[in-house]
């Protein structure tokens, strides 16, 4: 059973406690979450969340059962196994000087990412992507000493057709 | 027509033919308790602790079928629900809880009374509300009763501000829920029905595992069907017991750590399991590693996330017990299997131990069980709590009527009997309710004696009382070096504790009067009491150890197989 990382999104009522009956039904059955985000989905009073979690394909199994039993959740997958988009946003305050702020723009460039602000001594970077690439991209831009740094956890989608609907004959 | 908000719920409860409440009234439900008195088909039960409302909702929906409902204030009586809550929601009973909750402007500035009971109770319900929003409230009343009852059953519960009780709007009651989240598959997928049928019809050594979700369900002639028509011996789980007949000759009783050695070792021995309504909780199990090493699985049970959690599935089937079974009874012929039943007899033969009463000049606990069964002559709800006693009472009283015997299975709740014994006796007036208690589980919600008294249910109660906390003992006996650490148990005067409560009881102390005692209890036109002063020492045999497979059984000393 090997120990992974695994996506799960699930389409939830928009009412007030369902993060919360979420987050308390992983830590009650024992499972760190990575990390989770919510938002709106295309349907109104629907939102989407993506959660990221580690473990064994069995144990993830079981938690998506026990999801699934959520009565404010309309739907919820595993798309780990799918060909997926992810992404995540990164906010990046870095630490500059006259003599860093073309090198780090530079940085900046090359993972296309943007400078959102710049003040005397430090730059704010926005960075989408995977998080392999805002990891590299950090990893950069220690050198130059981080100030303050927010990310948003990843959130995910299948391509084409093959998520976005219920899981049919599973158990 | 405009009603308050209290008005609609009293509504709403008829509309949901709710006749009988269990309740503990305080200021955040004072407007509901204020309203109950212009519905008098709505019966009110005051207990003496929100527990015991809790307790008996339960065991009343248990002998029923029907919703539990019980009703509590804010904070103090709304925590006072937990134990019953988590009770009923690992044991799949379907109740509906209402709790009381300061007005909405003060929720949040920790109120006097005000505890987030939506909040605690997330892990412990199958669902919950806070009510925010007056013309909610019918709509959410009408969704808790068919989560509640729907799908695997579970508490519900609806916390409910004071200011929305006293609000007033149109009452509409919804005709249907709408719940794009909450579909319970009730009919198997008939591919794996099929494929189960097929696995039956190979097996060489199969066992039949009947769990709670048959007497939920209501499957058993369609259980009985399967295994007479396939010849499978039949074992159940703890709450399985009285989902088939003890009497019937396939029946092998109860499996896991106080089961029969034959049960066990037919479960290690067979080729394929058919699991119906059962979640393979370890109790049952024991060391999953070495349960039923050579067996195939087939496990039939309505929630999804029940199957494969614990043990490892060849044929999973989704759906409502009985359903299941009249489609696979359908798909079987006609098998026996005289080799697997005359080795499991043998089993039977060989290590009887647990089933034998040992001559004993003091009160033996298993011989007041038994002696019960006799006299009521099995026609008898037996609730118990938790412990010794209720180990004894599985195994010593021979359940043929369906839904009979009535524990807390999954929590192992303590003072669960008195008050459930109470519901089972509302739910069941006219018929004999016995209730096995521990002299220590007892005094966990002896007040409830109240209850029994100002309602004048006729419940028998039966102490099996043994100074000990018997369980705990048992197992320091075993397994602590005989370090008897905080279980021995001063007793009160038990006698003298019901003539306080004005209930007629006896205290008993020869065997000789066991039997006379119990028919004294049977004659009483209302509730009566036994203390049956028992063996102190006597432990609960056969015992498998805690982690050990469930074939490696502990024999009561001098009783191993000759």
């Amino acid at each position: 059973m090997a120990s992974n990382k695994h996506t799960i999104v699930a389409l939830v009522a928009d009412r007030p406690g369902v993060l919360n009956r979420m987050a308390s039904l992983f830590r009650r059955r024992g499972f760190n979450i990575d990390s989770i985000a919510v938002g709106h989905s295309e349907t109104p009073h629907l939102s989407r969340m993506t959660i990221v979690a580690e473990g064994s394909d069995t144990q993830v199994e079981q938690i998506r059962k026990q999801v699934e039993k959520i009565v404010d959740v309309i739907r919820v997958q595993d798309i780990s196994g799918l060909n997926i988009v992810s992404r995540e946003l990164a906010l990046i305050k870095v630490k500059s000087t006259p003599e860093t702020r073309s090198e780090i723009m530079q940085i900046v460039d090359i993972f296309r990412a943007k400078i959102v602000d710049v003040s005397a001594d430090s730059l704010m970077v926005e960075a989408t992507g995977d998080e392999e690439k805002v990891d590299s991209l950090y990893n950069l831009l220690k050198s130059f000493g981080i100030k303050e740094i927010s990310r948003t956890g990843r959130i995910a989608m299948a391509r084409g057709d093959q998520g976005g609907r219920r899981d049919e004959g599973d158990v | 027509m405009k009603l308050t908000g209290a008005q609609i719920l009293c509504e709403s409860l008829l509309k949901e033919g709710v006749d009988t409440i269990f309740g503990y009234p305080g200021g955040q439900v004072l407007p509901l308790y204020h309203t109950l008195t212009q519905y008098p088909k709505l019966r009110h039960i005051l207990v003496r602790h929100e527990q015991g409302a809790v307790h008996a909702a339960d065991a009343y929906a248990r002998v029923t079928g029907r919703i539990g409902v019980c009703l509590a204030t804010s904070g103090p009586g709304a925590t006072n629900l937990i134990t019953g809550l988590a009770n009923a929601y690992i044991d799949s009973v379907p109740m509906v809880a209402v709790t009381g909750q300061v007005p909405r402007a003060m929720i949040g500035r920790d109120a006097f009374q005000e505890a987030d009971i939506t909040g605690i109770t997330i892990p412990i319900t199958k669902h919950n509300y806070l009510v925010m929003d007056i013309g909610d409230l019918a709509r959410t009343v009408k969704e808790a009763f068919y989560i509640a009852g729907t799908g695997r059953p579970g508490p519900v519960l609806i916390d409910l501000p004071r200011d929305i009780q006293q609000e007033v709007t149109e009452f509409h009651y919804p005709a249907r829920v709408t719940l794009p989240g909450y579909k319970p598959t009730l009919a198997g997928n008939p591919l794996q029905i099929k494929k189960a049928a097929k696995l039956l019809a190979e097996a060489k050594k199969p066992v039949l595992i009947a769990g709670h979700g048959v007497r939920i369900s209501g499957a058993y002639l369609e259980l009985k069907h399967l295994a007479e028509a396939l010849q499978l011996p039949v074992i159940t789980t703890l709450l399985g017991i009285s989902a088939f007949p003890e009497s019937h000759e396939l029946s092998f009783g109860m499996m896991g750590m106080h089961g029969s050695a034959y049960a066990n070792m037919a479960v290690t021995g067979c080729d394929l399991i058919i699991a119906v309504g059962m979640r393979f909780d370890d109790r049952a199990t024991g060391k999953i590693a070495a349960f039923a090493p050579h067996a195939k699985v087939i496990h039939v049970d309505i929630d999804p996330a029940e199957i494969g959690k614990n043990v490892k599935v060849d044929v999973p089937i989704v759906g409502d017990v009985k359903a299941v079974l009249v489609e696979l009874n359908k798909e079987i012929a006609a098998k026996r299997h005289d080799d697997w039943l005359a080795q499991i007899r043998d089993w039977k033969q060989q290590f009887p131990s647990g089933f034998e009463i040992r001559e004993s000049s003091t009160i033996l606990p298993q011989y007041v069980i038994r002696k019960i069964w006799e006299t009521t002559k099995g026609d008898a709800t037996v609730v118990t709590g938790v412990g010794q006693h209720q180990m004894f009472a599985a195994q010593h009283f021979f359940y043929d009527k369906p839904n009979s015997f009535i524990t807390s299975g999954g929590l192992g709740t303590m003072g669960f009997e008195l008050p459930a014994a109470f519901g089972a006796q509302t739910g069941l007036p006219g018929q004999t309710v016995w209730c096995i208690a521990g002299d220590g589980s007892f005094q966990m919600t002896v007040q409830e004696l109240g209850t029994i008294r100002q309602e004048n249910a006729p419940v028998k109660i039966a102490i099996i009382n043994n100074g000990y906390l018997g369980m705990v003992r048992q197992w320091q006996e075993l397994f602590y070096e005989r370090n008897y650490s905080a279980t021995p148990l001063w007793c009160p005067d038990f006698v003298g504790i019901s003539q306080a409560y004005s209930i007629p009881a006896e205290c008993v102390t020869q065997k000789t009067e066991v039997v006379p005692a119990i028919e004294r209890a049977m004659a009483a036109q209302g509730p009566y009491i036994i203390n049956f002063v028992v063996e102190p020492e006597e432990n609960v045999y056969p015992m498998v150890p805690p982690g050990a497979g469930i074939d490696q059984i502990l024999h009561e000393p001098g009783k191993e197989a000759s």
